[in-house]
Formats: C-alpha cells, sequence, structure tokens
C-alpha cells in the first residue's frame, strides 16, 4: 500500500512537472512545412516564392519564438492530392511539424486540413482557392489567408456592373470550379443590377477558344467573364486580342488571375483585364518595401498575392504562439482569431471563426503598355474593396462546426 | 529457381518487418503502386499488349470504393471487391472494344477509352470533380480490426498485395499463362494451332484490369481521398515507367520500379523542381544501359551465370 502510494506521488509529480513543459513549444522546435507546387502549373505563382516569403517571415521574427528555433521544411506535392497526403502524414508523426503552410489545389487542400484536424495541426491556406475550405469542410484548426473563388468573383462582378458592365457573357471552363465561379459571380452581377445574357461552357483544358469567342462577341454583352483558371485564362485571354474583342469595345473580366498570369502574358495582350486580387506589390510604401525585399531574393520578379499571403500567414501564427506561450494547435487557433492581422499585406484584418481571413480587397485593371513605367507596373487599382463586402458573409456560413454550436 | 528458394522467404520476412522501420503509409503506397504495375505488366510482359489507359481502372475504382465506403457505408472489404468488381467490368468492355487492334492502335484505343472515363470523372457528381473524394473512412476490416491504425492498415494491404501477387503467379505459370506466351511470341502461329487468341487476350486484359481495380480501390482506403490524379493519363504512363525500370516479363520487376518510383516522389518531393527531372534521368539511364529493367538484368546475370550460355534476346512483344 506504502510502495503503491509512493508510486502515485511519483507519478503525479512527474505528471505535474511534464504539464507545463508540454504546455510550451513541443519537441523544443517550431517546423513550419511549405507544401506547394514546385514543378507543374501553379510552381511560378506560389512555388519556391512561397517558401522564400515564409522563410522572411522566421528571419524578421528573429529566428526563434518562446526561445525556440523555427526551422522551415518545404515539399512538393506535384498537384497530386495522394502525395501532398503523404507528405503531410509523414511530417506530422515522423518529422514533427506543426504547421502546414500555402497548399495550392483544391483537392490537396481539402486532404491536407483534413489530416491537420484530426492530428491537432495548423494549416494556413494561401493559394487554394475554394470557398468550401471554410465553408462545408471547415475546420477548426484550418485557416484560409489570402483569397478565395468567391471573393474574386464577387468582387470583379459587382465593381464592373457598378462601373456600366451590366451585361455579361461567361467563358466557363467545364467542372465543378468553372460551374462554382460562373454561379457566384452571376450571383453578384444580378444582386447589382446587372444582366447575365448567357454562358458556354469549354471543355477543360482547352487550347482553341474561337468558337467560344465568337459566340461571346456575338451576344454583345459588355463584359465576358472568364470563369477559368491558369492556363485557359491565359489562352482565352490571348486569343481574345487577336479577335480584337477588347479593342472592339467589350471587356474581359479574369475570375481568377495572378500577377504572375499577366507577366507570361505581356501587357499588350492582357492591357484592359479587370482582375481581383489580394495583394498588389505597388500599393504603397509598405508593401513596395517588403516586396522589393523578396524581389532582391527572387531574380527581380514581383511576388503574387499567394506568396505575400504565406508571409503575412505565418507571421501570424508566430505572433499567436507568443501570444499562447505555447505551439498547441487549438490554443494557437484561438489566439489566432483574437489578434487583429496588420502587416504591409492586410489592415486591420480579422480572422473570422470559420477560419477565414477577412481583409480588404483590391480592384484591379491592367495597365496599357504605354501606361507602365517601370517593371512589373501592371495594375491600376480602381478600388478598394471592404473585407466585410468581399467575402461570404459568416452568416450564410454552411461550416458544420459553427451550426453545432448556434 | 534456388534464387525464389531464398528470395521469398527474405522477401516476406523484410515486408513483414518493414512498417517498424519505415514510414508505414508509404508502403502502403508502394504496394498499392506495385500491385497496379504487376497488374499492368501480366498484359504487357506476358501477353505483349500495351495498354496505355490502365489508370481508368485504378481510378474508377478508387472513386467507387471511395463512395461505396464514405456514402453507402460499406466495409472497407466491401468496398474493395465493389472496386475490383466495377474496374472489372469496365476491362471487359474496353478490353472487347480495344484487343480488336494491336500495337499502337491498341495503344491508342486504350488511351482514348481512358480519357473517356476521365472526362466522366471530371463531370460526374458523386466524383466531386477536381475536388475529389475526401475523408473517406478506413472502417473496420469485417467489423472487427480497426483500420485507422496505420499498422493494422499496412498487413491488410500487405494481404491483399500477396494474394494479388499469387493470382497473377497462378495465371502466368498454368496453360493458360503458356497460351498467352504463346500469343505473344507469335500470333497467327497461336491461332493455327486452334487456341481462340482473342478470348484469351480478352480474359487476360479483364484479369489485369480488375487488379489494376484492386489497387486503385486499396489506395483510396489507404489515402482516404480518391482523386482526378489516379484517371489521369499521367498515372497510366508512370506505370509503365514502374513496369519498364523494374523488368517488363518478370514476377518481381514492377514491384521494385514501383518501390523506385514512389520512393522518388515521396523522398525527393522536398528537392521541388527536380522531382520529375530525376525521374526522366534514370529513365533514359535505364532504357539506354539495362533494357531488360533492373530484376530483368539481376535474373539475367543468375541465368548467364548458371548456365554460361549467349544471352537471350531482350523481352519486346509481339506487336
Amino acid at each position: 500500500m506504502k510502495r503503491l502510494s509512493r508510486f502515485a506521488l511519483a507519478t503525479a509529480l512527474v505528471l505535474a512537472l511534464a504539464v507545463p513543459a508540454m504546455a510550451e513549444v513541443s519537441d523544443g522546435v517550431v517546423k513550419i512545412g511549405v507544401l506547394n507546387d514546385m514543378s507543374g502549373v501553379y510552381s511560378d505563382l506560389c512555388g519556391p516564392g512561397s517558401v522564400e516569403a515564409v522563410k522572411m517571415a522566421v528571419e524578421d521574427f528573429g529566428g526563434k519564438v518562446l526561445g525556440k528555433p523555427i526551422e522551415v521544411v518545404s515539399a512538393d506535392h506535384q498537384n497530386k492530392a495522394d502525395i501532398g497526403a503523404n507528405v503531410a502524414n509523414k511530417w506530422i508523426d515522423v518529422d514533427k511539424v506543426d504547421v502546414i503552410v500555402d497548399l495550392p489545389n483544391t483537392a490537396v487542400c481539402l486532404a491536407v486540413q483534413k489530416i491537420c484536424q484530426d492530428k491537432n495541426r495548423i494549416n494556413l491556406i494561401s493559394t487554394g482557392a475554394s470557398v468550401i475550405l471554410t465553408n462545408k469542410n471547415c475546420s477548426p484548426t484550418g485557416f484560409h489567408w489570402t483569397y478565395d473563388n468567391y471573393a474574386l468573383a464577387k468582387g470583379t462582378g459587382t465593381a464592373m456592373v457598378k462601373e456600366g458592365g451590366d451585361t455579361w457573357f461567361f467563358l466557363t471552363a467545364d467542372y465543378a470550379f468553372g460551374h462554382d465561379l460562373e454561379k457566384s459571380t452571376a450571383e453578384a452581377v444580378t444582386k447589382s443590377g446587372g444582366k447575365v445574357l448567357g454562358s458556354v461552357r469549354h471543355p477543360f483544358p482547352c487550347n482553341d477558344f474561337s468558337s467560344f469567342l465568337l459566340q461571346a462577341q456575338a451576344s454583345k454583352a459588355k463584359v465576358i467573364g472568364l470563369a477559368n483558371a491558369g492556363g485557359d485564362t491565359i489562352n482565352a485571354v490571348k486569343q481574345a486580342a487577336e479577335f480584337g474583342i477588347v479593342q472592339a469595345g467589350q471587356r474581359l473580366a479574369g475570375l481568377l488571375v495572378f500577377i504572375s498570369d499577366i507577366h507570361s502574358l505581356g501587357l499588350k495582350t492582357a492591357q484592359g483585364l479587370v482582375v481581383t486580387t489580394g495583394f498588389y506589390w505597388d500599393l504603397n510604401d509598405e508593401t513596395r518595401a517588403w516586396s522589393k525585399k523578396w524581389s532582391a531574393r527572387m531574380n527581380g520578379r514581383m511576388p503574387t498575392m499567394a506568396q505575400a499571403g504565406c508571409y503575412s500567414a505565418t507571421m501570424h501564427y508566430l505572433k499567436a504562439i507568443q501570444a499562447a506561450g505555447t505551439d498547441e494547435a487549438k490554443a494557437v487557433a484561438k489566439k489566432m482569431r483574437e489578434i487583429p492581422v496588420n502587416d504591409f499585406f492586410a489592415k486591420n484584418g480579422k480572422v473570422r471563426e470559420d477560419g477565414r481571413m477577412v481583409h480588404d480587397m483590391l480592384l484591379a485593371q491592367v495597365k496599357k503598355p504605354e501606361d507602365s513605367k517601370y517593371p512589373w507596373d501592371y495594375y491600376k487599382i480602381l478600388r478598394v474593396i471592404p473585407g466585410d463586402e468581399a467575402y461570404k458573409p459568416i452568416s450564410e456560413t454552411e461550416c458544420p462546426y459553427l451550426l453545432e454550436k448556434k | 529457381m534456388r534464387l525464389q528458394k531464398i528470395g521469398i522467404p527474405i522477401l516476406l520476412a523484410l515486408a513483414l518487418a518493414a512498417p517498424f522501420v519505415v514510414y508505414p503509409v508509404f508502403l502502403m503506397k508502394a504496394l498499392c503502386f506495385a500491385l497496379f504495375a504487376c497488374a499492368f505488366n501480366l498484359l504487357l510482359g506476358y501477353v505483349g499488349l500495351l495498354s496505355f489507359g490502365h489508370a481508368a481502372y485504378f481510378g474508377f475504382a478508387a472513386y467507387i470504393s471511395a463512395h461505396a465506403a464514405k456514402v453507402w457505408g460499406l466495409g472497407p472489404e466491401l468496398a474493395l471487391v465493389l472496386g475490383t468488381l466495377t474496374a472489372m467490368g469496365l476491362g471487359l468492355v474496353f478490353g472487347w472494344l480495344a484487343i480488336r487492334r494491336s500495337g499502337i492502335y491498341f495503344a491508342m484505343i486504350t488511351l482514348a477509352l481512358s480519357q473517356m472515363v476521365f472526362f466522366f470523372c471530371v463531370q460526374a457528381p458523386f466524383t466531386h470533380g477536381e475536388d475529389g473524394i475526401q475523408a473517406v473512412p478506413r472502417g473496420r476490416l469485417l467489423g472487427l480490426i480497426d483500420l485507422t491504425d496505420n499498422l493494422s492498415m499496412y498487413y491488410f494491404v500487405l494481404v491483399v498485395f500477396i494474394l494479388g501477387l499469387l493470382i497473377i503467379r497462378r495465371a502466368v505459370g498454368s496453360p493458360f499463362g503458356q497460351v498467352l506466351k504463346a500469343i505473344r511470341e507469335n500470333e497467327p502461329r497461336a491461332t493455327s494451332l486452334g487456341y481462340k487468341t482473342d478470348r484469351y487476350k480478352l480474359m487476360a486484359f479483364t484479369l489485369s484490369a480488375a487488379l489494376a481495380g484492386t489497387a486503385g480501390a486499396m489506395k483510396a482506403l489507404v489515402f482516404q481521398l480518391a482523386s482526378l490524379t489516379d484517371v489521369h493519363w499521367h498515372a497510366s504512363g508512370e506505370v509503365v515507367l514502374m513496369t519498364l525500370l523494374g523488368g517488363v516479363g518478370t514476377v518481381f520487376g514492377p514491384v521494385v520500379g514501383a518501390f523506385l518510383v514512389v520512393a522518388i516522389q515521396n523522398y525527393l518531393a522536398q528537392m521541388g523542381a527536380w522531382v520529375t527531372i530525376i525521374q526522366g534521368a534514370i529513365f533514359v539511364v535505364c532504357v539506354l544501359t539495362f533494357r531488360r529493367g533492373m530484376v530483368g538484368e539481376v535474373l539475367e546475370f543468375w541465368r548467364r551465370r548458371n548456365a554460361a550460355g549467349p544471352p537471350a534476346p531482350p523481352p519486346g512483344g509481339g506487336h
């Protein structure tokens, strides 16, 4: 009996000593894993540039949090959900990674977010687009930082109607993502008093847009909405330029366009395109200062919103660890929701209960070649869209754990 | 055959001990692809038919079993069987169409049919397009063993893999397999001996598709997701790569090839853009230096040492 009580006492002591130690930094290091596309279609808009942005955040934070070192690892998910899931599992189980950042490609996002939720780790999505990540598939420890397709569709749709582009025709990539984008944009257009004259669905991926563009031209709509992404958008814009569509008075609205796409298209082809973006490097002194620092490390390129978002998200995560005094995911997630986001990327950004980071978006138009004064001088900012207006209101949430609370 | 007598127990022991040394999820993935490559090799190595659309059976079975496990709430074993049967049915229909031609035409027909499956998967509502079916429950095996534990899942995968391999070995070693090899070497002669070659080819095709389906269905359970990656033609290309690297027409060749390719994809993921370049370089080196594939070269070396005879011509297939 005596031995038993002594054993119990010893156990209690060990536990008492162990608990506060656990409440600090697990494994004595905070490991950040950047998981994205390093070799495929998205590598320009996130890829190594995102890794560099995360490293800059760690350096600017001082390389240490709560006195423990911060490490950055990265991997290429090759746009395959199984490779993404495999890396995420291994990172968490074997390599003790605490947070997974960036995550382009919705299929990979969904897989990794679920793994992080099950294993109690944080994931910060910057490049991933789908609004379901903070709705139907939300996670208490998953955050969506830079933009989502709802905000882009709504931003561009509403703003263009306000400017007189009140009749629309859609070129839609024929798969769930395209349909979604068309639906959200069409809603925004009709809500602001515009009219959708029609739409045409093109196969995905598509190389020849001529017949679709002719239909769009014949519709006499003032705006042609491109409800597609990546290579499809680039092809559509190029071929629209060949048809002289913009010169003839119709406007193109890109619903998911990154500045790197404009860079590869060139201003001559892309001029006049209206886009919504979460970040523009040349907005003010603060954004310029950070972007130039990044640019010096990336052969003179300028950051996309996704890359800048990675910096902001990582910085916020580290601040939350500092404030929470631990790197345990739930405690950090709680702090991340409490602290406002204030950096060059977002002013008074707010992390909502569903994991959505709400910040102001920018409506921009691609400049004419003669208006561009220096390299990467691509956008004319038409309007700042307040965050609460841009993002899907939380009252319309489909997030299961929020609905349960209600 | 001394090699087999020593080799197989060693391999089995390695397979049993492996999850304690290597990360089990990686091993499971490699085993899924290994079975896929073995199924493919049944067709390329033993019948000489180069199918360029095996992703269709692999990926579609993954969708079916993921849907069965997630939406219909079936157990893992039933989901696996359902995936296999679907792939088998698909293989029967596609095979029936494709075996009317041979060589490059056969490859093109299988590619076209698998692209149809791909576009079906992009569009069909139950696959959720490019989001894929996510959060598939692994469930309990026969209602008893909890498969959420990586270790028990690994042994389940291993058992299915060994069963698949045994089926292939049995098929290849049987009189049926002899006829297949005869068709590979000289189809008109096999016909003149009275064999209905089309029927044999169709049987082999269906068997291969069914096993590819088993592999795909298993992968969906391992990763708890089914996505477009597995029905994309890249997956069809990858399985060709695995089989050629390991050794066409050998039982273990595709297994080695699959482990190699999956290891490159996973362990070199840290190297970023270099993954695909390294993969390409290895392939070029293999094609230039050992045309029989890794296992093929080893077996050839063994054979030559024992027999000291002239080297056999590298297998090419009869198309």
